[in-house]
């Protein structure tokens, strides 16, 4: 199927007449941009745990969101019915922060470029794929991890999938449409031993299909790695408490800098001055190996796309650049305040949200240094390979991140696996505490679920292995 | 705003979907439909933001063939989309494992009484009435103290809604609620950077919502007096939870009584029904029926009566938090705790979950502190359900001779829930309900604090 917007124009039911008249009575002279987003959206979720697939849940949705800007001020509306009447009352209500009386001249919407590109070109059937499928792989997935090791007690495992077309009129007389599939496979093992009981988890995906999960029987060895660690954790001991070294590995751990950088860099903060890099543009906040960006064009990726919700193309955006403050991510309202470049980062969670700038997929240009040297440079300290979830405020800088998978280094070597620990640390200071970059620059499996203003969007992260000179863990070992 | 529900009969809508179910072969279906509408207004350094207007609407079946089941849920409530819907919903059950504990509760179990429960204020607010309500929030904010420089912004939201439920077992039941809220998020700076928080309200009955001026005026007070914040070193000592934060410890409990998280083993209260797991002068109470409570409904996810009834009774874990199923897995009835989003199958969650408060002043608490920690911030997911393992990041003030001395941030505490439950010392007397779950004032015996 091909990305276009006339695929997606007829899957709405709207003509173009109707389209234009509804941007019309928005799009008063007192108004800055409006815009229609339509989209349809189709998700379909099996699940399995004590070896039965028992549950599958099916979710259908589509609607029309209308935004009007006028200076910073911002009006919304959305729908869950597409007749121009819904349309009309959706403009009408966003037009209220504007204060004028409702436009007639309809809005023409000329420019409707073909994709350049499409960076995820796929079969509908392979993104929606038949249930039985499903079933057959998560069996599976049970039986691996099971065989693994006796020690595993439970094994549970949700395959999910997303078939979202979406198609965005604007009032600078563009309209862009995309389809953009999105699919996950999450495992998570729990092991006991003597009534010690640990978890492990694993996934992965992108916008891709069964066949990427079906390669080299993928599904089996993400089965394997659930229960590999939980398994190691069994044989934890308590993480150590205090500030030392710490070394990252590559992929996922880059959700530090999603959280210690990322969302510092978001347009809106800045703007409004509450981000604690507000004022630091062009100013050294990072050491010289880091080099950061934000690149929505990698092929398949969890967080890439081939339009931002706004309709602007997705770019490579640098942020950090040999440690200096490069740039802000921006969607058209920030950028059009700030007066700074549009990075295509304007992304909202549905037809029911604002679009905000959202991170894509965030990572660290690879280094020089081998791995092996890193972790062979720290006496006393952590190497964190993989980790839940982290949380930023925005405003002091403040962000933690937790580990599911880590280690204590003694005297250059890895030794025993520590207990989950969570790391604390200071955005603006983190990545100048940064003193080695590997050469072994790794993006994540694509689990990243972003949450910004109570919407979720999926992100990627990446990082080469790093070593952090000092930051504070938070264990329970004083 | 116009706050009309729908004149449309929902309740008419499932029993077609019910009887369509049962052409195509299903043996037992239920249906939730719920609509809603919300006004939500944001402001910002004295002009408006944001103002986001929507209705609207969704519907949720659940199938059984026998045993095997499955749900899905739309927003097309046309004819021909229903028709379709239906027949998709019936094929995904029937290509599902079978379940030998999957079912609707048995009939006889179901709620018949409907008493008023207060959650439903039919007060209509103006665009410009919310406006100015957000607009004096934050005005209030201002004015209360020189250092407070800038704004994440006030916020005015109203919503009101409506949930149908129905099944094949001949329950038919239905309430509306509403919620009004009021926040403002102050910004304040001095020379060693800026610090934000933030206060709020939120009530079913606007006329219960406290003023924007008591609202902003919370909101400075809480965020001026982490100005100057710094990290302490790393320490054992008693840590002090405001009822903000001491409330997300009750969150966690819940999460570990989920009667999901214990059969699957992942709880690290599995096997402790019955047990101590905290000092005799803890009671916590789950309150279904709670008039006017922001988790109170009359039924619950599958139809079954809501009640209040005692979770830890004097230390002793009294209840798990159970819906039909999970209850089955166990082999206990449901709780009436079923919690429901349209389109999935049940889950089991509280309702209106609170800490009986103790008799200790919250002053009193924190003069029987010599050196430790007074936590207002968490933030990070460092929490293991399978294990109890607890690592969060933390923000407050140290506490020297029984006085909070400086503010303090970039630390994280640790411990494990269950040590933590059971290392209980004083309950404070300063219950309030801002949420569905509440608590007073808790302090800690004492935690691992990590800084410098």
């Amino acid at each position: 199927m091909s990305n276009d917007e006339s695929g997606a124009l007829a899957r709405f039911g709207v003509t173009d007449r109707e389209i234009e008249q509804a941007l019309g009575r928005v799009k008063v002279s007192t108004v800055d941009y409006a815009d229609l987003y339509f989209e349809y959206c189709q998700s379909e979720s099996v699940s399995m745990e004590e070896g039965i697939v028992k549950r599958a849940t099916k979710s259908i949705g589509q609607g029309v969101g209308v935004r009007a800007t006028a200076g910073e001020k911002t009006g919304f509306a959305y729908s869950d019915e597409l007749t121009s009447k819904d349309l009309n009352i959706a403009a009408d209500t966003a037009r209220y922060i504007a204060n004028s009386a409702q436009g007639t001249a309809p809005v023409p919407v000329t420019h409707r470029p073909a994709l350049a590109r499409n960076l995820y070109p796929h079969d509908r059937a392979d993104i929606e794929v038949a249930t039985r499928d499903r079933v057959t792989l998560l069996n599976a997935i049970d039986a691996e991890a099971r065989r693994y090791d006796p020690r595993i007690k439970n094994v549970m495992a949700a395959y999910n999938t997303e078939y979202k077309v979406m198609l965005v009129a604007t009032s600078d007389g563009l309209m862009v449409g995309d389809i953009q599939p999105l699919s996950r496979l999450q495992v998570t093992c729990i092991a006991e031993e003597n009534g010690n009981r640990q978890v492990g988890t694993f996934g992965g995906g992108g916008r891709i299909g069964l066949e990427y999960f079906q390669n080299d029987q993928r599904y089996l060895q993400f089965a394997r790695e659930a229960a590999r660690e939980a398994i190691l954790n069994l044989s934890a001991v308590d993480a150590p408490a205090g500030v030392m070294p710490v070394v990252l590995g590559g992929g996922w751990p880059g959700i530090l800098l999603h959280e210690a950088i990322g969302h510092g860099l978001e347009a809106d903060f800045n703007r409004k001055k509450t981000s604690a890099f507000s004022n630091l543009l062009g100013k050294k906040v990072a050491s010289e190996v880091c080099t950061i960006v934000d690149d929505g064009t990698l092929p398949f990726r969890r967080g890439s796309l081939n339009v931002d919700d706004e309709g602007t193309p997705t770019s490579r955006t640098v942020l950090i650049e040999r440690g200096i403050l490069r740039g802000y991510i921006t969607d058209k309202l920030n950028a059009r305040l700030m007066g700074i470049p549009l990075t295509g980062n304007g992304r909202r969670e549905s037809y029911q949200s604002v679009v905000l700038p959202r991170m894509t997929n965030t990572f660290m240009l690879a280094g020089e240094s081998d791995p092996k040297d890193i972790i062979k440079s720290v006496k006393k300290g952590l190497y964190a390979v993989s980790f839940g979830g982290g949380q930023v405020d925005i405003t002091n800088g403040k962000f933690v991140f937790s580990a599911s998978e880590a280690y204590l280094i003694e005297d250059g070597q890895i030794t025993k696996p520590v207990k989950g620990a969570t790391l604390i640390g200071s955005g603006p200071d983190i990545l100048k505490q940064v003193s080695m970059v590997g050469h072994d620059l790794k993006l994540d499996e694509g689990i990243g679920t972003c949450g910004k203003e109570g919407q979720s969007v999926p992100v990627g992260v990446g990082l080469p292995t790093i070593r952090i000179d000092e930051i504070t863990v938070g264990g329970t070992k004083a | 705003m116009t706050r009309v529900i729908a004149e449309q009969d929902y309740t008419n809508i499932a029993q077609d979907l019910l009887a369509r179910a049962s052409k195509h072969g299903a043996t037992a279906a239920d249906v939730m439909v719920a609509d809603g509408e919300t006004l939500s207004v944001q402001v910002r350094m004295g002009a408006v933001d944001r103002l986001t207007k929507a209705r609207e609407k969704r519907l949720g079946l659940r199938v059984f063939f026998g045993q095997r089941s499955a749900s899905a849920s739309t927003s097309d409530f046309s004819r021909d989309s229903l028709e379709r819907f239906v027949g998709e919903t019936c094929a995904l059950a029937q290509a599902i494992v079978e379940d030998p504990v999957s079912g609707l509760p048995e009939p006889g179990q179901f709620a018949t009484d409907f008493p008023e429960l207060n959650i439903h204020d039919a007060t209509t607010l103006q665009t410009d009435q919310q406006i100015d309500l957000a607009l004096r929030a934050e005005r209030a904010a201002f004015a209360a103290d020189s250092r407070i420089t800038n704004s994440e912004g006030g916020e005015c939201d109203s919503s009101s809604g409506r949930i149908v439920l129905a099944n094949s077992h001949g329950f038919v039941g239905q309430y509306a609620n509403s919620s009004f809220s009021l926040s403002v998020s102050p910004i304040a700076s001095d020379a060693a950077g800026m610090q934000r928080d933030y206060w709020y309200g939120v009530n079913r009955a606007f006329a219960k919502l406290e003023s924007p001026e008591a609202i902003g005026q919370e909101a400075t007070r809480r965020t001026v007096r982490k100005l100057g914040a710094r990290k302490v070193s790393t320490c054992r000592v008693p840590v002090i939870f405001d009822p903000e934060v001491a409330g997300s410890l009750l969150s966690h409990l819940c999460s570990a009584l989920s009667g999901y998280a214990l059969y699957k083993g992942a709880s690290f209260l599995i096997g402790q029904l019955g047990q101590q797991i905290a000092p005799d002068f803890v009671t916590i109470y789950d309150d279904g029926r709670m008039p006017g409570g922001l988790g109170t409904r009359p039924f619950d996810g599958e139809g079954l009566p809501t009640r209040k009834q005692a979770m830890v009774e004097r230390g002793r874990l009294a209840s798990y938090i159970l819906d039909t199923y999970s209850g089955k897995k166990l082999g206990l009835p449901s709780t009436g705790n079923a919690a429901r989003s349209i389109g999935e199958s049940p889950s089991a969650g509280p309702t209106n979950f609170y800490m009986v408060p103790g008799t200790t002043r919250p002053e009193d608490i924190l003069a029987s502190v010599k050196q430790g920690l007074y936590v207002t911030d968490l933030i990070g997911f460092g929490i293991n359900m399978v294990t109890g393992d607890y690592s969060r990041g933390a923000g407050g003030f140290w506490i020297e001779n029984g006085e909070l001395a400086y503010p303090v941030e970039e630390i994280t505490i640790a411990g494990n829930l269950k040590q933590m439950y059971a290392n209980i010392e004083t309950i404070g007397t300063d219950l309030v309900f801002r949420g569905r779950i509440a608590s007073p004032t808790v302090k800690l015996a004492e935690m691992t604090l990590a800084g410098n």
